[in-house]
Parts: structure tokens; C-alpha cells; sequence
């Protein structure tokens, strides 16, 4: 498969009052054509500062590359100026943010909204691109697109707005569409409505898709691939049904048991303990060991590399150096593996 | 939208008849009188001026009477400042200068403040910021008084730049008045733009238009200036009511036979009918500046549009 996005070994760091903030500290993945990227994980893994620096739209002033690079079209998008950023945003990559209630400009109708980007990076008259712009409310399915062309964002309700924002994110059928948390403000019937369309949409033009979210309800049901961040890294990553049916970090176990189930008999759910590493002063080991009970005396010192579980999943965690000792995974993460051709607790019955 | 303007004259004229009211019966019980030199007529002399003024009237009958002459648009006769002339033809004949230098500073103190408001959010925290923020501080301490007086020291007498005081020479005379006035508006648009771009710049829409590819001036004027200017519409009410007082202060620093001037010396020789007459002048400018900014605000703020009934 086409790679179409490389990110390879990026650091970043924001400089605050307190000191150096190492919010991405080394982060490897490829995005191919087509497919779909979930990056899971909770608040302040860096999930939405990785997406944002593809974009490099975090603040100049305050956020620094301190190492790595992200290549897309031959060019690394960390060295580009600001003009030639320009020329790529809303054109080549686009993106989807998380709350539609603020992410539209409260006093422009609607329409010039999105005709701004086509006129922006199409050579078209502004009425082509009107039509443009009709065409894409109709296809993210706004009924009667032509009489809301010149209305505010506070004539629409949520779900609208979204519709909205992701007719502005294909506005130039991007290649690839970073979505930010795109169903977290909205409610669950709508949060259904606008995966669906997202869906279809990636169907109809073939673009890529980093999806960022902490709900893996909604990884399941979007994502070809997941990976897992924590403190500033990619733990895990893998198909969907590797990360979900054969995970290997103990964060990953952490983030699949305290999914609340339907058919859990004793409904206690189950939460991390701890909280998430300073990234002022970020561990020198595993980030994960201090709230990790599989933790071993190597984690506390050495962070661990990637070991290959197979040709699509790796994870980082020294549970799988031959020398580890064998360990037992929850055992709502052994459930799941026992689904699992490969895994180790594979019964053979999958699905 | 007709329908919301019609409700809100009614409020005017019911809040004007309060004004003249309330100053009416102020104004009465201020000690001195409207006759010059009163001590020195005998009390008949006293009682045919009195008379002639309605003055001898109890305070009842005058009131009724003054407010009826108001309803129909009769401010009444100067009594001692303008000996005779109609109160009416007097406001009219001051108000050319005023309105000039009232509204060319009003005009380049927010185009400036804007501009200045801009460029410090633009360039925040950098030597352009702080030296906004200092002309801001400068403009809103320090009293129009003490700027006009620096104005025709420096500007006027010492570089001769234009005319220290007097109506006498068209545009150069309204220069410096002008200036002094600016101050506050500049002051406080600038303060106000900054911090409400520096608040609009970080929102999410800003950073949506940057991830379609806009550019920085584009963000600034296209997106975010039209966003940061709603809540400058807000003090545009003050704001006029500076250039009022200021006016008052200026013009008489200036000796600009202005409205201000007028108003002054109106209240320094009692002369009744001119300090009412002023009076309901400023209030019917100020309503309607206020009301004017309510409309603004639906013009510049999609989301306020509707209010007050479909149009």
C-alpha cells in the first residue's frame, strides 16, 4: 500500500513558565492511502498535538520541533515556511475539530465559510464555487443547501454544524483529513449520523483519515488501524482487530478493561489508577510502570522499543523481550484474546 | 426591526420628558437668578422683567407651561444670554462647530485606537504592544484639559502649526480641539480591540480558518476584526458622552462658540430656558447615539439580529 504520510521520530516541546513540556516525545507511524488511523488516548498523551503539528498549527511562539520529521509529497512538513504551509492547508490536509458550537465563524454565513478554502486554492469564479459549495452541503446531506448558503452558524444545531465543518474539511477533496475528536460534543444519535457520513464520505472520495478520540466505541466502528499513545508516545499500534483482540501493552489492557460492557455481569467499572506522567519532567523508563501492576525493574529505567508482534502490530513494552517473565493479561483482555487466531489463548472459535 | 425602533422612541419620549422633568425642578432650586443685576433693580422693575419671562408664575404653571411649549417643539427665549433670541435658533446656530470637532475626534480616535488595537494583538508583547498600551494608558489618565492646553503650547505657539484658539480659520481651527477630544476614544478603542483580538485570534474558528489555508492578514481582517469590534460597539455610548463632557471643557479652552461653551456660560448667568433647552439637546443626542449602537450591534452581530420581534 501507498504511504502517504510519514512521521518519523518527531519530538516536540512546548515552552511554558514551568519549563520545557516534551508533549511528543518520539512519535513513528505511517499513514497509507485510503485507510483509516485511529490515535487513542487519554487527555494529554499528545494525541491532538501530534494531529496539530502535521497541521502546524500549534503556536510558533511556544511549541518547538525538536527532532524528527513528517514527510508528506516528498516534503517535510516541519521544515516548510508558512507560505507553503498555506498552499497545503484546506487543500492537500484538512481538518475536523472537536466542538462545532465554536469552531465556525460566528458573524460569516455559512456559505462564504465554505467557499473560502475552494477560492483559496482553486483558480474558479466565486459562483462555480457557490455551486461547489452546494453540492458539498447536499453530499454531507444539509437539506436545502441553496437557502442555507447565507445563514449564521447560530441557525443550525449541532449535527448541523458538524455537517457543515466537514463540508469546509473536503471543501478541495483532500488527501488527508485529520479529524480531531469530531463526535465528542455531540450526542450519541447524532455521534452515529456523523461516523456514517464520514464513512461514506472517505468512500466516495478516498481520502485518508487520522481520527482522534479516547471513545474506542468509536475506533471500533471507523478505524482500520489504532494507535495507542501515552505520555507522548505510540505504545501500540495495529489493525483494529489486533489492538482490540490481541493487545500487548498493559496500557492497552488498561484502556480495553475500563470500556464499559454491556455484558459485563458485575458492573463495576474499571478505571486506571494514577494519573498520566509529567511531561515537564517525563520518566525515564516505561511512562506507563508507575500505574502499571505488570511493571518490572527494567521499565522504571530503560524505555522500551518496539517489538514486532506481526507484520502490522508492534508494541512497546518489555513484556515482550524473550527474557520477560510470562504474564497473565486481565481477564476480560484474555476473553478477548481467545477470539483471536495467533494470540496465545486462541480457543480456535473466532467470532 | 420597524416595529423594535418604534418601541424604542416611545421609551425615548417618555425618558426625555423625565430629563427635562427632573431638570426643570434642579434647576429651580439652584440659588440666583436669570436677571442680572437684580439686586440693583427696584422690586417693580423686578416684577415687569419677571413677568415678562413668566417667572412670577408659581412653579406648577410654569412647569405645564414650559413642557407644553416642549411638546410642540418650543424650547422658549434666551432670558439674559442671548437677550430675546430663540433657544432654539441659538442651539442650531452653535451647533455647526461642536458637531465638527465632536465628530472628527470621535472619527480619529477609533480609527486610530482600532489600527492601534490591531497592531498591538497582532504583535503581542512586543515593542509595538507596549508602546500602544502606554498612548492608551496616557489617553485615558490624563484629562482632555491638560491635552488641549499641551496642544496649543506646543502645536500652536511654539511650532505654529495651527491656531492656538478661535473660530476663525475653518479646518485648522478644529485641528487641535479635535485632537484633544480623540484621546479618550483612542485610549479606549485601543484597549478594548486589543484584548477582545487576542481573545478572538485564540478561538476555535480562527484556528479552523488557519487549517484551511488562510493566511495571517486574511485571519485578521476577515475573520477575527469583525468578531473583536462587538464588544467596542458597547462603549461607543461613553464614548460619545466623553466627546460631550470633553466638549464642554474643550470648547471653552479653545473659545469655540460651540454648544459647550454655550452651555457653560448658560449655567454661570442662570439663564433658565438655555440650560433646559441644552440640556434636552444632549439628552436626545445621547438617546439616540444609544439607540443607533443597538442597531449596530444587529448590523456587525448576525446573532442579535432578531431581537425585538421578526422584521
Amino acid at each position: 500500500m501507498e504511504k502517504i504520510l510519514q512521521v518519523k521520530d518527531l519530538e516536540l516541546s512546548f515552552h511554558t513558565f514551568g519549563g520545557e513540556v516534551k508533549a511528543i516525545r518520539g512519535v513513528n507511524f505511517d499513514l497509507y492511502k485510503g485507510e483509516t488511523l485511529a490515535i487513542v488516548g487519554e487527555s494529554g498523551s499528545g494525541k491532538s498535538v501530534t494531529t496539530k503539528s502535521i497541521m502546524r498549527l500549534l503556536p510558533e511562539a511556544t511549541s518547538e520541533f525538536k527532532n524528527g520529521e513528517i514527510l508528506f509529497g516528498g516534503r517535510d512538513l516541519t521544515k516548510l515556511s508558512d507560505k507553503e504551509m498555506q498552499k497545503i492547508r484546506g487543500k492537500d490536509i484538512s481538518m475536523i475539530f472537536q466542538d462545532p458550537m465554536t469552531s465556525l465563524n460566528p458573524t460569516m454565513p455559512i456559505g462564504r465559510q465554505i467557499t473560502e478554502p475552494i477560492l483559496k486554492h482553486q483558480k474558479i469564479s466565486k459562483d462555480e464555487a457557490k455551486k461547489v459549495a452546494i453540492d458539498l452541503l447536499r453530499l454531507v446531506g444539509m437539506p436545502k443547501p441553496e437557502l442555507r448558503m447565507k445563514q449564521y452558524p447560530h441557525q443550525f444545531s449541532g449535527g448541523q454544524r458538524q455537517r457543515i465543518v466537514i463540508a469546509i474539511a473536503l471543501a478541495c477533496n483532500p488527501q488527508i483529513l485529520i479529524a480531531d475528536e469530531p463526535t465528542t460534543a455531540l450526542d450519541v444519535t447524532i455521534q452515529a449520523q456523523i461516523l456514517e457520513l464520514m464513512k461514506d464520505l472517505q468512500k466516495k472520495i478516498d481520502t485518508s483519515i487520522i481520527f482522534i478520540t479516547h471513545d474506542l466505541g468509536v475506533v471500533a466502528n471507523v478505524a482500520d488501524r489504532v494507535a495507542v499513545m501515552y505520555g507522548g508516545k505510540i505504545v501500540e499500534i495495529g489493525t483494529v482487530d489486533e489492538i482490540f483482540y490481541n493487545p500487548q501493552h498493559p496500557y492497552t489492557w488498561g484502556l480495553l478493561s475500563s470500556m464499559p460492557s454491556m455484558d459485563a455481569e458485575d458492573a463495576k467499572l474499571y478505571a486506571i489508577p494514577g494519573t498520566p506522567p509529567d511531561l515537564l519532567d517525563p520518566p525515564k523508563g516505561d511512562a506507563f510502570a508507575l500505574r502499571s501492576e505488570y511493571a518490572m525493574k527494567i521499565d522504571m529505567e530503560q524505555p522500551p522499543p518496539f517489538f514486532k508482534v506481526s507484520d502490522t502490530h508492534m508494541a512497546a513494552t518489555w513484556l515482550l523481550h524473550p527474557e520477560a517473565p510470562a504474564v497473565e493479561p486481565p481477564e476480560m483482555v484474555i476473553e478477548r484474546m481467545k477470539k483471536f487466531p495467533g494470540s496465545r489463548y486462541y480457543e480456535g472459535s473466532a467470532n | 426591526m420597524a416595529r423594535y425602533i418604534g418601541k424604542r422612541l416611545i421609551y425615548m419620549f417618555i425618558t426625555l420628558a423625565l430629563i427635562a422633568t427632573f431638570t426643570f425642578f434642579l434647576m429651580k432650586i439652584l440659588p440666583g437668578s436669570p436677571i442680572a443685576s437684580a439686586d440693583k433693580l427696584s422690586p417693580e422693575q423686578r416684577a415687569v422683567v419677571e413677568a415678562r419671562y413668566g417667572l412670577d408664575q408659581p412653579l406648577p404653571v410654569q412647569y405645564f407651561d414650559y413642557m407644553f411649549g416642549l411638546l410642540q417643539g418650543d424650547l422658549g427665549i434666551s432670558i439674559n444670554q442671548f437677550k430675546g433670541a430663540d433657544v432654539t435658533d441659538v442651539i442650531l446656530s452653535r451647533m455647526g462647530p461642536s458637531a465638527q470637532i465632536g465628530f472628527q475626534g470621535m472619527l480619529l480616535g477609533t480609527v486610530l485606537g482600532i489600527l492601534f488595537g490591531m497592531v498591538a494583538a497582532l504583535r503581542q508583547n512586543t515593542w509595538v504592544d507596549y508602546g500602544s498600551t502606554i498612548v492608551a494608558i496616557i489617553g485615558i489618565s490624563i484629562p482632555s484639559f491638560v491635552f488641549a492646553s499641551m496642544l496649543q503650547y506646543w502645536l500652536g505657539l511654539k511650532w505654529d502649526l495651527f491656531p492656538v484658539a478661535l473660530w476663525k480659520d475653518g479646518f485648522m481651527s478644529s485641528v487641535l480641539p479635535s485632537i484633544a477630544l480623540a484621546m479618550f476614544p483612542l485610549a479606549t478603542a485601543a484597549r478594548f480591540i486589543r484584548t477582545e483580538m487576542i481573545e478572538v485570534l485564540g478561538s476555535d474558528y480562527i484556528t479552523l480558518a488557519k487549517a484551511k489555508g488562510a493566511s495571517g492578514s486574511e485571519i485578521a481582517f476577515k475573520h477575527a476584526f469583525r468578531n473583536a469590534l462587538i464588544p467596542l460597539i458597547t462603549v461607543l455610548g461613553p464614548m460619545a458622552v466623553s466627546i460631550l463632557t470633553g466638549s464642554l471643557v474643550v470648547e471653552q479652552i479653545f473659545a469655540i462658540p460651540g454648544i459647550g461653551e454655550q452651555f457653560v456660560k448658560s449655567i454661570m448667568v442662570s439663564d433658565f430656558s438655555i440650560i433646559m433647552g441644552t440640556t434636552i439637546f444632549f439628552s436626545v443626542f445621547l438617546i439616540v447615539v444609544i439607540l443607533i449602537v443597538d442597531i449596530l450591534y444587529g448590523v456587525i452581530d448576525p446573532r442579535i439580529r432578531l431581537s425585538g420581534g421578526k422584521s
